[in-house]
């Protein structure tokens, strides 16, 4: 039997957050109320005119740059005629055969160029409004009409579902790093389409394509395209041929429908927007634009490997999350030379990132983890205690060194220390204490805790371990072999 | 020059419903204009740039200042079929 | 009661405002009285008060203005000559309206189009065809005839049109008045109801070229809301009249002969006589690749409309016609009932000349075409100051006379489509009567050389001794 294989292509739209609307002075604010954020322009009221962006150029450039694109000097506008209910001037102002940038690549996968265009405003059906009618009539609300957007288009250099979703999450997360987009992909900022194909393994030619719209989660991607590449496999392997056409991803059932008739064949009638003059781009907005480049996640996670040794996933996991790479160099920068740099990057990507996945870069300053690090490092507290610190500081702020000694957590020395801790827990537990006496505490398998007890300093866990074991031996044994193992 | 097919087809993109009668008119005076027009086909344009603009040749380009938006009420206050917060438009589907 | 200001001209009414002589109110008040006399369907509306604050202090100090009814006014009809635009009222202005007001130029009267500028005779006006006030029978010129007929009837001091393709110029010419369409991008277009982007430029209608000058001057300079808008470099202020003496004219063989009726061609050669007498040299040139302008204008301004007019789908303003089949049959309707044949015809062409398959065999190669016209001109102004042509191969024709022949209306655009693709400036002041009908001569310079045009106009129109009183109301 033929083996096939999948060529994929992705087209993504990425959401400017610039202050203004591409080419109007609107805000692009979401969730207020409908057509309240509009102008004579992003309305398309007769006479009103766009003037470009300067900010929404400079994204583009940014995002150019760091897929390795070369920018043009010189770039064009050009208007898609289409009729809709969401277009409100009958065109969508987009680039066309003089893009922005051109012919990058991210992680071996080709970019065919980067380009500015419009959004188009929003179509609200009726019949999900819940109005008794149906669905005789549909509400426009064009808010979003005219938010900047940059496309992103690959050349169809992927070959699977998988792989086409990992690499959307290294854009997702290289746009996330240029602060150019918030790429959100339920609320919209971030959009992809596939273009897909499949052809017997070892041909060279590209078949038929069909183009997959409304993936919008990472995980509908992955769904969506892994159905269509099945469809149209067991299309082939039935003889059957596809249709090039644009199907519609159904989350919900899986299911793919074509969406256009192909009766309506697309002429978009493209032409130079005559409102703009060529977009000019100059040495100095490159460079401006390069300045403002951060060292892109892909470059992060090498140097992290290559630097400390760490392995991929924790390299990536710094390197892909910006604030969470920042927070880790931050305390490295505080700690010094002499400080682990495999422990403060643990800190950052598990204990830290595990209890604020959000923002988890901005959830604690790196002088406070450097602070707790330190107490950590030097043996001054044990992990756990650390953990408890670290819970605190999240919670409610404050310094560890202050936590640490209000709590009471810093480590006992041992010695008479640790017998001046027993003796009042077993002043104020006689009962108990009679037991352990009595030997008990043996077949509560506390045998180790004894003489671990008596060989190493002992934490105050241990202290706080055997007073409540001494309450409640039974519920205890396992929490005293924990505390143990962790010490 | 043009034929009645292109002229349907042509219509069907500017979205103009032409009423049968005019199709034939509108073929023939498309023709004319097309077949007047169609003398620049006899000039030699090799490696002549075309012209968008004649004057300026590269836009200034906005500062990314928001400026205030117009307000609900003189957005909505020229449609032709409101709900009071958007455009009603007919459902895109076709009819009901 | 006092005397008739509207006898004045508009610079002389504006110079007595300022020094006081005369009173700004009382002045508006009584153009807004002779406004109403308008009976060549000129005016779209008229302004039923004399407005609170008219600027008096500013340099046109408080000679009110009729402007073009495709200028957006706000709170004021902005048809654009169209059904589809019937009643509408903009939420913002045009922003040379709004300049020219701060300069002191209130808005008095709305004037009457071919609708979307499309036309040379304003017979495709939705709101009835406008008369010229020399011959009742005959048209105005298009398609900023309401604006030029009104001019010479003094039903307005002086008046904004908009210039695409001789728009100006022409209806100038046919009515006995002066037009400027000036350099392309010296004027901002945000808030023109716009025909054809690259080519559309507003310009002055007035009684004199002094008129002409004084308005221009308050219309210039780079609008952020339009980035085809540039400052000018060397603006306009007053402009004396020039002395002739050495002042080079070409004369386009192309356009100065062949097409062009007998008497208009007399009253050019006896204008070019007359320059001579005043110390200009007059000679032939050529612009070669002239006489395929109006393909090019007919492929380009067709197509920029076609996209132009995409907004207008009965949403978000104007007309709505719903059969009640969805959203693609509401737009037909709308559409095919809300634009007259004209527009209709040129949105269709200009769909064509942009659909796949012929992009570049039209609009492309138009676009090849407009680069060798502006090098025409280019190699021209090496040799003369001005370029001078009739500025319309006829006098006004009769209402109705060509209306079935759309491609005949066209080729009579063709002494002022040339220009208009090189976005240079080009004026048409009065040159006397033929068969007792205006005539127009047209003055070309290079990019931005309103003040050279200007002063040579001038000096001609001061020989010439144009009288237009028969066409007072
Ligand atoms: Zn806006």
């Amino acid at each position: 039997m033929t083996e096939f294989e999948a060529v994929i292509g992705l087209e993504i739209h990425v959401q400017l957050a610039t202050q203004t609307k591409m080419f109007c002075g609107c805000k692009p604010v979401f969730g207020e109320d409908p057509n309240t954020r509009t102008c004579p322009t992003c309305l398309g009221l007769p006479g009103a005119l766009p003037v470009i962006n300067e900010a929404a150029v400079d994204f583009g450039m940014r995002l150019g740059l760091a897929l390795g694109c070369s920018l043009a000097e010189r770039s064009i506008f050009h208007r898609k005629n289409y009729f809709y209910a969401d277009s409100p001037k009958g065109y969508q102002i987009s680039q066309y055969d003089e893009p922005l940038c051109s012919e990058g690549e991210l992680a071996g996968v080709r970019i065919n160029r980067v380009h500015l265009e419009d959004d188009a405003a929003k179509l609200v059906h009726t019949s999900e409004t819940g109005r008794i009618h149906g669905a005789e009539s549909s509400v426009v609300d064009f808010n979003r009409a005219g938010t900047p957007l940059a496309e992103i288009v690959t050349e169809p250099d992927l070959r699977s579902a998988a792989q086409a979703r990992e690499w959307l999450q290294l854009l997702r997360t290289t746009v996330k790093a240029l602060n150019i987009s918030d790429v959100n992909m339920e609320e919209g900022s971030l959009r992809c389409d596939a273009n897909i194909s499949v052809r017997p393994v070892g041909q060279k030619e590209l078949a038929t394509k069909t183009e997959l719209k409304n993936m919008n989660s990472f995980r509908f991607v992955e769904k969506g395209i892994e159905a269509e590449i099945e469809r149209q496999r067991i299309l082939l392997e039935s003889g059957g041929t596809v249709v090039q056409e644009t199907l519609h991803f159904d989350p919900r059932t899986g299911s793919l429908t074509a969406l256009r008739s192909k009766e309506e064949a697309h002429d978009y009638r493209y032409f130079p927007d005559p409102d703009l003059l060529p977009v000019s781009v100059d040495s100095e907005m490159v460079e401006r634009a390069r300045a403002a480049l951060p060292e892109l996640p892909a470059a992060r996670a090498v140097r992290y490997a290559e630097t400390y040794g760490f392995e991929q996933e924790l390299s990536e996991r710094l390197g892909f999350e910006a604030d969470l790479g920042d927070l880790f160099e931050a305390v490295l920068e505080i700690r010094g030379k002499a400080s682990d740099p495999r422990l403060a990057a643990t800190w950052v990507s598990g204990e830290v990132f595990s209890r604020v996945e959000q923002d988890a870069g901005s959830a604690i300053e790196a002088s406070t983890l450097a602070e707790l690090l330190e107490l950590l490092e030097g043996e001054r507290i044990t992990t756990a205690a650390a953990r408890q610190v670290l819970d605190r500081v999240l919670a409610e702020g404050g310094s560890p060194a202050d936590i640490v000694a209000s709590e009471g957590l810093e480590k006992v020395g041992g010695g008479d220390a640790l017998a001046a801790a027993v003796e009042i827990a077993i002043a104020a537990h006689p009962e108990a204490a009679a037991k352990v006496t009595a030997g008990e505490h043996k077949a509560l398998g506390s045998r180790r805790w004894w003489r671990g007890a008596q060989r190493n300093p002992c934490s105050p866990w241990r202290r706080v371990g055997f007073i409540t074991w001494l309450n409640n031996p039974q519920r205890q044994r396992f929490h005293s072999q924990r505390r143990w193992s962790l010490c | 020059m043009i034929d009645r097919s292109e002229v349907l087809h042509i219509a069907r993109l500017a979205r103009l419903s032409l009423e049968e009668t005019e199709i034939e008119a509108i073929t023939a005076e498309l023709s004319s204009i097309l077949d007047h027009v169609d003398q620049i086909s006899s000039l030699d344009l090799e490696g002549v740039e075309p012209t968008a603009h004649s004057v300026a040749q590269s836009g200034a380009l906005r500062p990314d200042v928001p400026v205030e938006s117009l307000g609900k009420d003189a957005v909505l206050s020229q449609a032709p079929a409101t709900d009071g917060s958007g455009f009603e438009v007919p459902s895109p589907g076709g009819g009901s | 009661m006092s005397s008739d200001l509207t006898t004045l001209s508009a610079s002389a009414a504006s110079a007595k405002v300022k020094s006081g002589e005369v009173d700004a109110h009382e002045l508006f008040e009584q153009w807004r009285e002779r406004s109403r006399l308008d009976d060549l369907n000129a005016l779209s509306w008229s302004a039923d008060s004399v407005p609170a604050e008219i600027h008096t202090g500013g340099p046109l100090g408080g000679v009110p203005l009729g402007v073009k009814d495709l200028f957006c006014t706000e709170g004021v009809p902005s048809q654009s000559g169209s059904k589809i635009l019937e009643g509408y009222l903009p939420p913002y202005s045009a922003t040379v309206v709004d300049a020219l007001a701060a300069a002191g130029a209130p808005l008095l009267a709305k004037t009457h189009q071919d609708e979307f500028a499309m036309g040379s005779s304003n017979e495709n006006c939705a709101f009835g065809a406008v008369i010229n006030p020399w011959d009742r029978g005959r048209v105005p010129g298009g398609s900023s005839g309401g604006s030029a007929a009104a001019v010479a009837a003094g039903l307005v001091p002086w008046a904004l049109g908009t210039d695409t393709g001789g728009s100006i110029r022409q209806p100038a010419a046919l009515c006995g008045v002066v037009g400027l369409k000036p350099t392309y991008g010296s004027v901002s277009r945000y808030g023109m109801i716009a025909f054809a982007s690259s080519l559309d430029q507003a310009g002055p209608i007035t009684n004199s070229v002094a008129d002409a000058a004084l308005l221009y001057s308050q219309m210039t300079g780079r609008d952020v809301h339009d980035s085809t808008s540039v400052d000018h470099p060397d603006p306009v202020s007053e402009v004396p009249a020039a002395d002739l003496t050495g002042v080079r004219i070409g004369v386009p063989t192309e356009l100065s002969g062949e097409g062009i009726e007998s008497g208009v061609l007399d009253a050019f050669n006896a204008s070019l006589e007359l320059a001579k007498s005043l110390g200009a040299t007059v000679e032939p040139c050529h612009l070669p690749h002239a006489p395929h302008a109006l393909s090019a204008y007919y492929l380009i301004a067709p197509a920029e409309c076609s996209s132009n007019l995409a907004r207008f789908d009965g949403v978000r303003y104007g007309l709505r016609v719903d059969p009640g089949e969805g959203l693609d049959a509401m737009y037909g309707a709308t559409r095919s009932q809300g634009f007259g044949p004209e527009v209709r015809r040129r949105i269709m062409l200009g769909t064509y000349a942009l659909s796949s398959g012929y992009y570049d065999a039209y609009y492309g190669r138009a676009q090849r075409v407009r680069t060798l016209i502006s090098q025409d001109f280019d190699t021209a102004f090496e040799s003369f100051d001005v370029i001078a042509t009739p500025t319309s191969p006829c006098v006004a024709f009769e209402l109705g006379s060509k209306t079935d022949d759309p491609l005949s209306m066209y080729l009579s655009d063709f002494c002022t489509v040339p220009m208009s693709l090189a976005g240079i400036p080009a004026i048409s002041i009065p040159n006397g009567l033929s068969e007792g009908l205006p005539v127009g001569l047209q003055l070309v310079g290079p990019a931005f050389s309103e003040n050279r045009i200007l002063g040579i106009a001038a000096s001609l129109e001061a020989a010439i001794g144009f009288d237009g009183s028969a066409a007072r109301l």
